[in-house]
Order: C-alpha cells, then sequence, then structure tokens
C-alpha cells in the first residue's frame, strides 16, 4: 500500500526525482501519483524536455561570429609578446 | 553537426595542450575550439548581458592560455574552462557592482525559494525530432533563460546545460548542495512553464494544435 502524495509534494521534489536523488519511498509515492494525475505527470514530461533540449549542445545561438572574437584579447596579448621580443 | 575529436585522427587533448605549452601557439584554438559554447554559456549565465558574456569569455580565454601550465588534469579540461569563465564572469560582475544580481549568493530570499506552483498544466509529451532546428524554439530557449534570475539562471546553466554534477555547481559558485537543488528545481518549473505551451504548439505537436493537445 502506498502512502498517497499531495501535487504540492510532488511539485517540490520532481527535480530531485529527475536527479535520481530521491528514497525509493518517495519514488514509488510519486510514480503512484503520476499514474493518477495528468496535471502533475505533464509538469514532469515538461520539466524532463526541458532538461533534454538544453542539455544538446547549440540548444542556445552563440552571437554570430562569436567564434573568432573570443581569441580577440589573446590575439592582441600574444602579438604584444611577440614585438616586445622583436625589441629585445 | 556535432563537432568533437574523432578518434585515430585528431589528435587529443593532452597532446594539443603538450603542443601549446611547447609553444606552438596555434594549436590552442583546437584546443578550445569544441568549448566555445560551454565558456561563453558559463560567462551569459552569470551576466545575461551577450556583450558583457563575450567580453567576459575573451578573458576567460586569455587565461585559459596564460594558465595552461597550471592545468594538472584533476578535472576535465571542460570543467577547468568552466571554472574560469564563471570566475571571470562574477568578476566582472562584483566589478560593476550591480549589487542586486548578486546580493548575497546563497541567502535564500523568501519570495524566491518558496515553493513555485506551476502556472499551467500545458501538455508536452515529447520532443519532435529536428526541433532544435527551429530557430522559433532556440529563440524561445534563449528568451525563457534570460527571464530566470540570476542565480537560478547560474545553477540551471552550470547543471543541466554544462553538465556539471550538483556537487561541482554548488563548488563552482560557493553555495551549498542544497541550495543548488532548490534553485535548480524553480529553474526548471520556470523554464516548462516558458516552453510546455509551445508557440501555438508549432514544436510540441508540428502543427498548430496547442489547445487540442491540452486535455483540459
Amino acid at each position: 500500500m502506498v502512502v498517497e502524495i499531495s501535487c504540492e509534494e510532488v511539485w517540490r521534489e520532481i527535480s530531485n526525482y529527475l536527479e535520481g536523488e530521491i528514497s525509493a519511498e518517495l519514488h514509488a509515492r510519486m510514480e503512484d501519483h503520476f499514474k493518477g494525475c495528468k496535471h502533475c505527470s505533464a509538469v514532469l514530461d515538461g520539466s524532463r524536455n526541458v532538461v533534454r533540449l538544453v542539455g544538446e549542445a547549440g540548444a542556445f545561438e552563440l552571437p554570430a561570429g562569436l567564434s573568432d572574437r573570443l581569441y580577440q584579447k589573446l590575439d592582441r596579448k600574444l602579438l604584444e609578446r611577440r614585438e616586445s621580443q622583436k625589441e629585445e | 553537426m556535432l563537432t568533437g575529436p574523432i578518434t585515430g585522427v585528431a589528435p587529443s587533448e593532452a597532446e594539443l595542450i603538450q603542443r601549446v605549452l611547447g609553444g606552438e601557439e596555434e594549436a590552442f584554438r583546437e584546443l578550445v575550439r569544441p568549448y566555445e559554447y560551454a565558456v561563453f554559456m558559463a560567462a551569459q549565465a552569470i551576466l545575461k548581458n551577450e556583450a558583457d558574456a563575450e567580453d567576459a569569455a575573451q578573458d576567460a580565454v586569455l587565461k585559459v592560455f596564460t594558465n595552461l601550465a597550471k592545468f594538472r588534469g584533476e578535472s576535465k579540461f571542460s570543467t577547468w574552462l568552466i571554472r574560469i569563465a564563471t570566475n571571470e564572469a562574477l568578476m566582472k560582475l562584483r566589478k560593476e557592482r550591480h549589487q542586486r544580481l548578486h546580493d548575497s549568493l546563497d541567502e535564500p530570499r523568501k519570495d524566491e525559494e518558496g515553493d513555485y506552483t506551476p502556472r499551467d498544466f500545458a501538455d508536452w509529451r515529447e520532443i519532435p525530432s529536428g526541433a532544435l532546428q527551429k530557430k522559433e524554439l532556440r529563440q524561445a530557449l534563449s528568451r525563457a533563460l534570460a527571464a530566470l534570475t540570476p542565480k537560478h539562471r547560474e545553477v540551471f546553466v552550470l547543471r543541466d546545460v554544462q553538465h556539471l554534477t550538483i556537487a561541482e555547481t554548488a563548488q563552482l559558485l560557493g553555495i551549498r548542495e542544497s541550495a543548488v537543488k532548490t534553485r535548480l528545481l524553480r529553474a526548471r518549473l520556470q523554464m516548462r512553464d516558458a516552453l510546455a505551451p509551445g508557440i501555438d504548439g508549432s514544436w510540441s505537436t508540428g502543427r498548430s494544435e496547442y489547445k487540442q493537445v491540452r486535455p483540459w
């Protein structure tokens, strides 16, 4: 017999549920809840989808041309270094 | 297409590091290229503003180069890069005295740490393949991320975008693991609220059937 759990309690633990960071007992209670609660199932599916989506490479767009600009400060520094070496 | 090292063809990370340390500066870009996204996202998570994030990311790249000899391989190279980028961004944030953005990183505030109630219960069962190719979805993701508060965003980006563990995230930000978990919960639920309804359901069903996919 699984002890019932409220929707509010489920929302509080849903992220830990996705992380697998809850006790077996709580896990069973939540599973049981999801079976009968469309609202919480929707929250679970959506949260899981968010984690999946943002975890994929390239989910967020980088500013155009960033790749080259990233090395600007370094390039400047290296150039300065080479020039000062020449002077010596 | 994802770019990654091709076994047997591309030089290993350790090899590249050795080449850079040996004076072969050109090898540095090859070493960092796979992590450009991670470096920028780490800075962006904290600074939000794109120009500031880019500036911090450039500082981070410079620092990675000058400190490369200090990398001992105790953590993954990517984690080390993310740490440097995060620190550069935090430093920039402090320098600019954006107090409201980083007022006490670890202190729970009632309005932000209390229970979060999902805004609606839009059904979003699966992600259609190729969803991320849609510009609207990527834009919606960026908007939703920007709408998080800085302390929720940084935790969310480090854990869910950069795949650091909860312990690593806590250590990097100097906060407790319990704080990471609380913030992660809110960030994920808020992102879901922003994204689950979709743009007329165009990415959740492939058609404009958002109202129909919701069972109530």
